[in-house]
């Protein structure tokens, strides 16, 4: 019997911390600066080769032992949804454009943090004593909303600066409230398993850009690392609601049945079949199953349908790369704050890190 | 005093004490007036009166200082599956409401989110459109069985976005309608410090005027006053709202106008803030003011009022922005009327015809 190669991978107070600041920190598309510099502090350790490629991607390798090993890319993208400054109107008055699939609706009344500074402002709304009640009937417009910063530190932000909510991040209960959730789960999961990396792998970890405007980072990275298969880790939408009953007028505008609801928070890690980006490779599905099956892991099989992850981008590149998308259940994705179980985040980490540590190097040797 | 009334503004809108529950709200303003006045009580409906004595002999008159201490908010109507629904205390664009940090007042204070569901879960008519308040939830991220031990419907629910300093001048957070006026008329009572007036001055936090204005009408007949001032916010100008109908930011408080207003007091407040050369607007408020004033001038026998407005962004969101010079001019303009008040004063309030 030989030593363990490596030590189980956990979420403590130390994870939970770390998340904490990744989710405080902002890093809106095209801007990960701070995200990075968190990432590469904390992976620089437990890699033999880190490095920052041309769109400002992490890549960490953790090689493995012994012959045949396959090559394994784990994806997370460092990127949130947020704004970007378009024209400074003067006064600290800053008009804004979205980056990302933002709700313009989530953006009315909310802090935010403006630039690297993190100069806070307001994105205010019309009081509603000036207001018809017509109007109210419709949504304010992204062209009639403004960043407020006050007139005191209107010199301190330039067009271009990104913004984003000003969330800060809780405990509530079994859960976690923060903005970002959707992907900083993810980086602090594999963050965890760089630390923890199983042997029998080549882990190739990395820590994309641009995954929320169309999955550019992912893109190149997966060109670079050449991986045998991949693995998106990401966070899903939880559309666990009540759902309304469209029965009548008179019903309780509350009970109907969500047969909808993606996934469900508490269920555990979310496997996905299929999105619309990408039809998970069955190999990995089977995989993951069967691990979650004989581990008494918790699962479940995210409902099929629309949304994307970096897989999307990484199954097409150069040949073909068999990929599949492990996602932590979250609610309130891209809104100033999102809700997801401390559960499920420590089930998905487990679970990603029992199938790589029992992974087959033939799994891929029969057809798909 | 501004070095004090910062992070005692801060204070204030970091407590709840919404409309009818002002106990949060009203226990630091107590504590904070307590060694500024000579009796503090509070009224039958919760308002706080803090009173100054005059130095001259019984009967004085009196000037009622009054500025609302309650605040807007929601209370919890239902409960499905974990979630809460809602409905509003005071008015409330629902449109500011989703994505809102909040805490729920149940058998804990348990901090939550405001919600909107997503599409497929809404009437299909509602699509693109502001989804109306009987649709959003509150989760407070606990299993439904820990929330249904927890809440009860008629539980509040209170914003909980912390202040925001927006560079030196400038505070941004929930509720600044009305504890800016709140932290104006105690910095009026720190500017009165050691300055005797010959008349009795009531500072007053009145409940209740989100809703019904109770608590100042029921002060004011509680307390009689020769005069009455109600200090509100008003609306700044910002980004969205009507030039004609707001008033600059920072650029001093305004002084109403109106069917509200004694025309003699306003016109000793003009006078007074041109000879201090404290800035100010004046502010048409044709019908009714909005504020406590609306209720003092009709208390008992009809009571001659005032109203002063401190400019402020984005009212009934919980991203209000004011300035703290503003409040700081308000304050010293009411210490300086209150120390001007002298025996003659109520026999110059004439009507002019």
């Amino acid at each position: 019997m030989t030593e363990p190669t490596y030590t189980s991978p956990k979420i403590g107070t130390a994870q939970i911390r770390l998340l904490e600041r990744l989710c405080n920190a902002p890093a809106v598309s095209g801007d990960e600066q701070e995200v990075r510099a968190i990432v590469l502090e904390q992976v620089r350790p437990h890699a033999s080769e880190v490095r920052v490629d041309a769109l400002g991607n992490v890549l960490a390798i953790h090689p493995g032992q012994g012959e045949g090993r396959l090559k394994v890319m784990l994806a997370a993208h460092m990127d949130e949804v947020g704004m970007m400054i378009v024209d400074d109107e003067g006064e600290g008055i800053l008009r804004f454009d979205t980056v990302g699939g933002v709700d313009v609706r989530q953006l009315v009344g909310k802090p935010v943090w403006v630039g690297r500074q993190h100069i806070p402002g307001v994105i205010g709304a019309k009081p509603v004593h000036l207001t018809s009640a017509e109007e109210r009937k419709r949504s304010l417009s992204l062209d009639t909303l403004r960043i407020d910063i006050g007139p005191d530190n209107a010199k301190k932000v330039m067009v271009g600066d990104r913004a984003t909510f000003a969330t800060s991040f809780t405990r509530l209960g079994p859960s976690l409230r923060a903005k970002a959730l959707d992907d900083r789960l993810g980086v602090v999961t594999l963050i965890e398993l760089l630390r923890h990396a199983p042997t029998n792998i080549d882990l190739l970890a990395a820590f994309t850009v641009q995954e929320e405007v169309g999955l550019r980072g992912a893109h190149v990275a997966a060109y670079a690392l050449d991986p045998d298969l991949a693995i998106a880790l990401d966070c899903t939408p939880a559309n666990d609601l009540p759902a309304w009953n469209s029965g009548g007028q008179n019903t309780d505008p509350a009970d109907g049945e969500n047969t909808r609801y993606n996934t469900r928070l508490g269920a555990g890690p979310a496997i996905y079949v299929a999105d619309h980006a990408t039809l998970s490779d069955p190999r990995l599905i089977r995989h993951l199953v069967e691990t979650a099956e004989t581990s008494g892991i918790p699962y479940q099989i995210r409902q099929p349908g629309g949304g994307g992850t970096d897989a999307g981008a990484i199954h097409k590149q150069r040949m073909g790369i068999p990929s599949v998308t492990v996602s932590v259940p979250g609610r309130y994705a891209h809104t100033a704050a999102m809700i997801a179980r401390l559960e499920d985040w420590k089930n998905t980490l487990t679970l990603v890190h029992a199938a790589l540590a029992r992974l087959p190097v033939d799994l891929l040797a029969v057809e798909r | 005093m501004m070095n004090e009334i910062l992070p005692f503004l801060k204070q204030l809108i970091s407590a709840p004490g919404l409309s009818g529950y002002e106990a949060p709200i009203r226990n630091i303003v107590a504590e904070t007036w307590r060694p500024l006045t000579d009796e503090l009580h509070i009224s039958r409906l919760g308002s706080l009166h803090g009173l100054r004595r005059g130095n001259t002999p019984d009967p004085r008159p009196s000037l009622l200082l009054a500025a609302h201490m309650d605040a807007i908010g929601l209370m919890v109507t239902g409960l499905v599956d974990g979630f809460l629904r809602l409905t509003r205390v005071g008015g409330l664009d629902p449109r500011v409401l989703p994505g809102q940090l909040v805490t729920v007042h149940g058998r804990e204070e348990l901090p939550g989110v405001i919600v909107q569901p997503p599409a497929h879960l809404l009437p299909a008519e509602i699509g693109n459109d502001p989804v109306p308040l009987e649709y959003l939830l509150v989760d407070v991220g606990l299993l439904p069985l820990q929330v249904e031990r927890l809440v009860r419907v008629g539980d509040l629910v209170s914003f909980a976005q912390p202040p925001l300093e927006l560079g030196e001048d400038y505070l941004a957070g929930h509720s600044l309608d009305n504890r800016a006026s709140v932290a104006a008329l105690t910095d009026c009572l720190m500017e009165l410090q050691g300055r005797p007036t010959s008349w009795d001055i009531w500072a007053v936090a009145t409940a209740q005027e989100e809703e019904t204005l109770g608590g100042a009408l029921t002060s004011a007949h509680k307390l009689r006053p020769a005069l009455a001032v109600a200090i509100d916010v008003t609306f700044a100008s910002s980004p969205g709202s009507p030039a004609h109908l707001t008033f600059p930011l920072g650029k001093g408080p305004t002084l109403g106008w109106g069917p509200t207003i004694h025309p003699a007091l306003q016109k000793a407040f003009k006078d007074l803030a041109d000879r201090l050369e404290i800035p100010y607007k004046l502010e048409a408020m044709p019908r009714r003011s909005g504020t406590d004033a609306d209720a003092m001038q009709v208390a008992v026998e009809g009571i001659p009022t005032m109203v002063l407005g401190i400019p402020l962004r984005y009212m009934h969101t919980p991203v209000e922005m004011v300035s703290m010079k503003d409040i700081a001019r308000t304050g010293r303009l009411l210490a300086e009327f209150a120390a001007a008040l002298d025996e003659e004063f109520l026999d110059k309030l004439v009507w002019d015809d």
